[in-house]
């Protein structure tokens, strides 16, 4: 690999500080960017990593909400999100156990994968994602494909999710990558039903708010007989057609509202 | 260059090491353990899977200098001092678990994370905890069965493949 600096700060502050070097850039779980520069997709000359910082690891309850430290692996989260229990079912189907071991809840919501699973489950939970400076809501923070609302320097050090009544997360494996190639988390709130759904858009994740509105009606699956999603910006490559993939949109929403009700 | 310090198959061990330096290239160079393997250096195949601080990684995708103070078990330090195999390493010899090799260090260091949290696993449980380690010779179904044998159940009647 290309030469850079390695530094592994104690707490937020100090993170912060080191990535003010603009040539600097955040490190967590390293599962997704320590491929990307050994492919040299991204060439920081310095690495700062989030992983020994105490106060941005682990998993606890505030009242209703369930809050996660942004360096927080997702094994931790399967083990320990017992509060919400598709968010931890989630988590637990994430990758395999070594790279579950090793990425985080920050690492994945900070790249905004279109195919990844956390996006879903914070925009279907109408969650909170706090920074080093601010709290973003869920539906600001996802901005399309690898975008996000993260500022240079801004770093993700917890995540807020209030706790619904009922949820479900329908993951299509993509059987090469164990990536979503379409992925549906159903979430059932006091004031309504959210459905995000993530592996299917060239925007990346997205909420399909016809569904929402016959589900806050009516939270069964055969609420959702008639409605489909267009093909129209959906992803097409070798995996899946456009239309497969809108095509499984409905299926997966289904599945999700049926083990979730 | 920083100083890391680790303690590798129960041995201290330290080096000085570039900001860059690899878990699995501090491993294989710098402490000549090459049991540890290489194959896709992308975090895909498993085959570099170490422990560390207990934990199945893949050691590909894990810089030298996190694991610095970091308990790491590599399959060098799996069988005993005087060369008797680990059970599972037995069981894969026992069972063909193994053709040309390549993938085993990583199979039998994921397989011991996996019997560790999971002492009795179905077979389900062992393909799916295996989704990381490929392997492009074997077929999977004597890996499977020697995770089962190392678990201690009765495999004689699961056929040969
Ligand atoms: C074989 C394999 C299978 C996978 N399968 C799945 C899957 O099924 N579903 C899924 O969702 N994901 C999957 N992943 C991705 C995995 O979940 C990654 O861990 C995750 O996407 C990135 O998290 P990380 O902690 O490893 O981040 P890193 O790789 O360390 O970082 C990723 C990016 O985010 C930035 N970053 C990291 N942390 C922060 C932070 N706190 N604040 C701001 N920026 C930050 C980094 O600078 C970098 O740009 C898979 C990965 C692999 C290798
Ligand atoms: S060499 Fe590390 S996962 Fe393939
Ligand atoms: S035995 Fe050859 S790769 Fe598995």
């Amino acid at each position: 690999m290309y030469a850079f600096d390695f530094e592994q700060p104690k707490t937020i502050a100090e993170a912060v500080a080191a990535l003010a070097d603009d040539e600097a850039q955040p490190l967590s779980g390293g599962q997704t960017l320590i491929p990307t520069l050994k492919q040299r997709l991204a060439m920081p000359s310095k690495l700062v990593s989030l992983t020994a910082i105490p106060e941005m690891k682990g998993v606890c309850m505030n009242g209703n909400t369930l809050c996660i430290g942004g360096a927080t692996p997702h094994a931790v989260v399967a083990a320990e999100a017992s509060a919400y229990p598709a968010l931890a079912a989630l988590a637990s189907n994430i990758g395999d156990p070594a790279v579950r071991n090793r990425g985080t809840i920050g690492g994945s919501i900070a790249n905004n994968d279109p195919a990844a699973c956390y996006p879903s489950a914070a925009l279907a939970s109408g969650a909170t994602i706090v920074t080093n400076s601010r709290e973003i809501a869920a539906d600001d923070y996802f901005q399309g494909l690898f975008q996000t609302a993260l500022e240079e320097g801004e770093i993700v050090t917890e995540v807020r999710f209030p706790v619904p009544q009922a949820a479900n997360y329908q993951k299509f494996v993509q059987p090469a990558s164990r990536f979503a190639l379409v992925g549906v988390f159903v979430a059932k709130y006091a004031d309504g039903v959210r459905v995000a759904v993530t592996g299917a858009s060239n925007d990346g994740v997205f909420r399909w708010t016809e569904a929402e509105a016959a589900l806050s009606a009516n939270f069964s699956p055969s609420a959702l007989d008639g409605l489909s999603v267009s093909a129209d910006g959906m992803i097409g490559d070798l995996h899946g057609t456009p239309e497969y993939r809108a095509h499984l949109i409905g299926v997966m929403t289904k599945r999700a509202v049926a083990a979730a009700s | 260059m920083a100083k890391v310090t680790m303690t590798v198959n129960g041995r201290k061990v330290s080096g000085e090491v570039p900001g860059n330096r690899l878990l699995v290239e501090f491993l294989r160079e710098d402490q000549r353990l090459t049991g540890t393997h290489v194959g896709c250096d992308t975090s895909q195949c498993g085959a570099c899977v170490v422990h560390v601080n207990g934990k199945a990684v893949k050691s590909c995708t894990m810089m030298a200098s996190e694991a610095d103070g970091a308990d790491i078990t590599t399959i060098e330090g799996m069988a005993e001092a005087d060369g008797t195999m680990h059970p599972i390493q037995q069981a894969f010899q026992d069972n063909h678990g193994l053709q040309c090799g390549f993938c085993t260090p990583g199979m039998v260091m994921s397989a011991a994370a996996l019997l560790k949290d999971n002492p009795n696993p179905t077979e389900a449980d062992v393909r799916h905890y295996l989704e990381g380690n490929i392997c492009r010779c074997t077929g999977y179904h004597n890996i499977v069965k020697a995770i089962l044998a190392a678990a201690g159940q009765d495999v004689s009647k699961i056929a040969a493949e």
